[in-house]
């Protein structure tokens, strides 16, 4: 069962060989969607493979905690999926793809259940159903939840499901292009780097699923884990996919912020559903003067403004934050409803939630942007390639609700993987020209050239500081120019960054391809934001403050003759029988 | 003056790492290096990695993710402990700090091993299998859900499969806490509708636990690894097979192919004289007592 292992030959640096895996469907990234899509396309008879960066059930969905947003009615029957469906589109500041929305909110409901019936153990009501609890700007309680670890479950019963049906997967494969058949056009593979072994891979798929999620690395205050450095962004955006709404980025209004060693871990939203009060230094609870309705439990977009002005105004604490405060709520009821929380400030701060107040600020936590795909099938702008979860773009808008994303990743990775394994069963291989095979090739091998460069761990940290003092919660031109620039400085730097040490397992290697990936996520961001001269959801222009209803259109990244290019195209508007579901503001 | 005054100080805040180098499995090729780092408050063991890649030496592989202690993707040994470097507090640690990868697992680079053994054995472990039809809404209650969710608390870090000696010194054919650890949670899950003492008993390999607990004390999940997980799944491994009434019933009720018709129908007569026989014998020995 257990062996000692194997003595493995590491390649030369320069090496230039590769092994070759085929499958009809190929899965690029492990989180909740590139799972629930392997499922899907496996079920439906398709030979799938998953490929994903970190080992399997790290990936990014472990994190989320508060819970998984589908209106079953458990707790308050007047909820369905009208309300969950206008909610979506209200909060997201009426950017959102209406037939997206009316998918998830239909849809959310069966994926909750099935998840269940997978194995997943959710809270229960005294009735024993599904227990659901309150979250910012959900008309009804509506987050089904497992304490706040549900993302933890929901990660490990896929998993389980993926091992149950024997689904071929490879973890610590970093993928680093897409490759589309040079005839047709079409999505037909893609190469990698196998971590464990330092060897390349190329995969032969028919088509491809993108489920490699956001891109919140590129900020220095971050929840997100280290694979989220927008990769999948990357290669569709290379591959000639059109990315839309890059400029939404949501800061979570609470993350951790002291000790520093801590900074931006996330402090779930659950905390403020199970009744956590926000104050400032002067003990006001501030959330009064910004949403007087709904207080804490406002959209995160407003509450993240919210302890930003605060903080600005001189109200914050001396480590730049203000309190949360939950102790009211009893011990008991804290360690059983918000166990990781009370472990989290125990273990890295020393406070005890349960006696004392939290200190937190806005943290950077979620892409609302992402590559434009097909409400339906979650097919992107590139024939073959599907994209799923947040690295997909349409369902949010320009404010993502908390729990949305949870099922999101379920509905639309169902979908995707669904059309990927349809399409790809009635299809022939497509094919991938060896000159980009070997171009790619030199470019994952240009971190060993010869002669010294740029630290890719340094160059990250510069990056990400860069986005968090030019692209924060407020912009405006003058500041964001200023980021662009840096933007273009740095990649003259990143152009001479270099590994060191050799092919297995080596950090500096990835990153090195990594840093080129965030770089190009960081651009469309600022050009994106610099676009849209209005103030809408999370995208905050001092500049230009006020909502701006001509700014009713997503911004659509694409390459043109080399170059990133904008197009700027009208929401479409949704049919009159769903228009009349939407709640005026 | 005040550079090298400003050096004295950073040095007296430094923390020195001593961490485990090489590639591969073979031990000779293992070295330690140091590296003093400079403390900042409320700083862990990854931080101190992290800063070492980017100031000092990026050739330094450790792998990571989540840095909030929810993915277990940091696990290593700590000054010979089986710890995550994202939940091990600098300032926790008097003196120098060694850091080695785990030992249960064949090594990549510096501080990364190949955990990939462990899926081997996750795909052997009896898959969730509800006991009713698919299609209908499910109801059950808390204290049903509560009997699993300890189990579900797991981030799959293995450094109780690093811990344990079975694993660690024999390679035993034993699939590891972490593994009994899932099973228990599918026995316990409300609507699963398996036993998994018989594979426990067999291929699982569980009687080559003997309880040193070594498991739970690693845990960062503060799962009680061996008094919640693993001697419930030993005590149901005995009811299964060495209660001799139990295993009788079984051999009746359960292996039909494995027992001819003929032996069955003694079988049975002996399990229910076995059954009965306290209740007819003892009251004819009072009554042959109070008649004598």
């Amino acid at each position: 069962m257990w062996s000692s292992g194997s003595r493995k030959e590491e390649p030369e640096t320069l090496d230039r060989s590769y092994a070759e895996r085929t499958s009809d469907v190929l899965v690029i990234g492990s989180g909740g969607a590139g799972l629930r899509a392997a499922i899907e396309s496996k079920d439906r008879g398709a030979d799938t493979l998953v490929v994903c960066k970190t080992l399997l059930g790290k990936a990014h969905t472990v994190m989320a905690e508060g819970g998984i947003a589908a209106a079953l009615g458990d707790v308050d029957p007047e909820d369905n999926w009208k309300v969950h469906f206008s909610d979506t589109i209200v909060e997201g500041q009426h950017l959102s793809n209406w037939r997206m929305a009316e998918i998830f909110a239909k849809e959310a409901i069966e994926r909750v259940y099935e998840l269940e019936q997978y194995g997943a153990l959710f809270d229960r009501t005294k009735e024993g159903k599904i227990s659901q609890r309150p979250f910012g700007a959900h008309t009804y309680r509506r987050l089904c939840h497992i304490g706040d670890r549900t993302g933890l479950e929901l990660i490990r019963t896929l998993q389980d499901q993926v091992i149950k049906r024997s689904i071929a997967f490879m973890d610590e494969v970093a993928v680093t292009k897409v490759f589309t058949d040079p005839k047709t056009g079409r999505a037909s593979g893609a190469i990698g780097i196998d971590i464990k072994s330092g060897r390349l891979v190329l995969f032969r798929a028919k088509t491809v699923v993108l489920a490699t999620g956001g891109c919140g690395r590129v900020y220095q205050v971050t929840s997100n884990s280290y694979e989220s450095t927008g990769d999948g962004i990357a290669m569709a955006y290379r591959a000639g996919a059109e990315l839309m709404d890059m400029e939404m980025i949501q800061f979570h209004p609470t993350g951790m912020i002291y000790p520093a060693g801590v900074r931006g871990i996330l402090v779930t939203e659950a905390v403020r559903g199970e009744g956590g009060i926000l104050t400032n230094t002067k003990g006001e609870r501030f959330m009064s003067k910004y949403d007087q309705k709904r207080m804490e439990l406002s959209a995160r977009d407003v509450v993240a403004r919210a302890i930003y002005s605060e903080i600005v105004a001189g109200r914050g604490t001396k480590n730049g934050g203000v309190y949360l405060d939950v102790s009211h709520r009893g011990a008991a009821y804290i360690k059983n409803k918000l166990p990781s929380m009370y472990d989290q400030f125990l273990e890295f701060a020393g406070i005890d939630i349960t006696k004392e107040k939290m200190e937190v600020a806005p943290t950077v936590h979620y892409q609302m942007g992402g590559i434009r795909v097909d409400p339906e099938t979650g097919e992107t702008s590139i024939k073959g390639l599907y994209a799923a979860g947040e690295v997909a773009c349409g369902l949010h808008g320009g404010n993502r609700l908390g729990g949305n994303s949870l099922s999101d990743i379920l509905v639309f990775g169902r979908r995707a993987g669904a059309a990927a394994a349809e399409a790809a069963l009635g299809s022939e291989l497509p094919g991938i020209s060896q000159p980009d095979i070997e171009r790619e090739i030199d470019r994952i091998l240009s971190p060993f050239s010869p002669g010294t460069g740029a630290n890719p761990f340094l160059l990250k940290e510069d990056i990400a500081k860069n986005m968090w003092k030019h692209v924060g919660i407020v912009r405006n031109g003058e500041d964001l120019e200023a980021g662009l620039q840096e933007v273009q400085r740095m990649r003259t730097v990143a152009a001479n960054v270099r590994a060191k040490g050799g092919r297995i397992y080596n950090q500096s290697w990835l990153d090195a391809l990594q840093v080129w990936d965030m770089l190009l996520g960081c651009e469309a961001i600022i050009r994106s934001a610099l676009e849209r001269k209005e103030s809408r959801g999370a995208h905050t222009r001092s500049d230009y403050p006020g909502k701006d209803d001509r700014w009713l259109v997503n911004i659509i990244t694409v390459e043109k003759d080399g170059k990133m290019s904008h197009d700027l195209r009208p929401v479409p508007r949704p049919p009159p029988e769903l228009a009349a579901l939407i709640e005026k503001e | 003056m005040s550079l090298s005054l400003e050096s004295t100080t950073q040095t007296a805040k430094a923390v020195r790492l001593r961490i485990l180098r090489g590639v591969g499995i073979d031990p000779g090729e293992m070295k330690y290096d140091t590296f003093d780092v400079p403390r900042e408050e409320g700083m862990v063991v990854l931080n101190a990695i992290h800063y070492i890649q980017a100031n000092l030496d990026p050739s330094l592989s450790a792998r990571w993710n989540c840095k909030a202690a929810k993915c277990g993707s940091c696990s290593a040994e700590i000054n010979g402990k089986p710890r995550l470097m994202c939940k091990t507090r600098v300032d926790s640690i008097e003196g120098d700090i060694t850091v080695e990868p785990m030992k249960a697992f064949p090594r990549l680079r510096d501080l990364v091993t190949d955990v990939t053994e462990n899926w081997k054995v996750a795909a052997t472990i009896p898959a969730f299998t509800p006991k009713v039809a698919p299609g209908q809404v499910w109801r059950f209650y808390q204290q049903d859900v509560d009997r699993s969710r300890e189990f579900r608390r797991c981030i799959e870090c293995f450094l109780c499969q690093d811990v344990c000696h079975v694993i660690r010194e024999h390679k035993a054919d034993y699939v590891g806490p972490r593994w009994v650890v899932k099973a228990a949670s599918l026995d316990m899950h409300p609507m699963d509708g398996l036993n998994r003492a018989e594979f426990m008993k067999d291929e699982g390999g569980l009687g080559y636990c003997n309880i040193t607990k070594c498991c739970q004390e690693v845990c960062p999940e503060h799962i009680v690894i061996t008094d919640d997980a693993i001697i419930p799944e030993k005590e149901r491994v005995v009811d299964r097979h060495y209660d001799p009434l139990v295993w009788l019933y079984r051999k009746i009720s359960r292996s039909p192919s494995q027992v001819e018709a003929g032996t069955k129908k003694a079988l049975k007569a002996v399990f229910w004289v076995t059954l009965l026989a306290p209740f007819v014998l003892v009251p004819m020995y009072f009554l042959a007592i109070s008649l004598l």
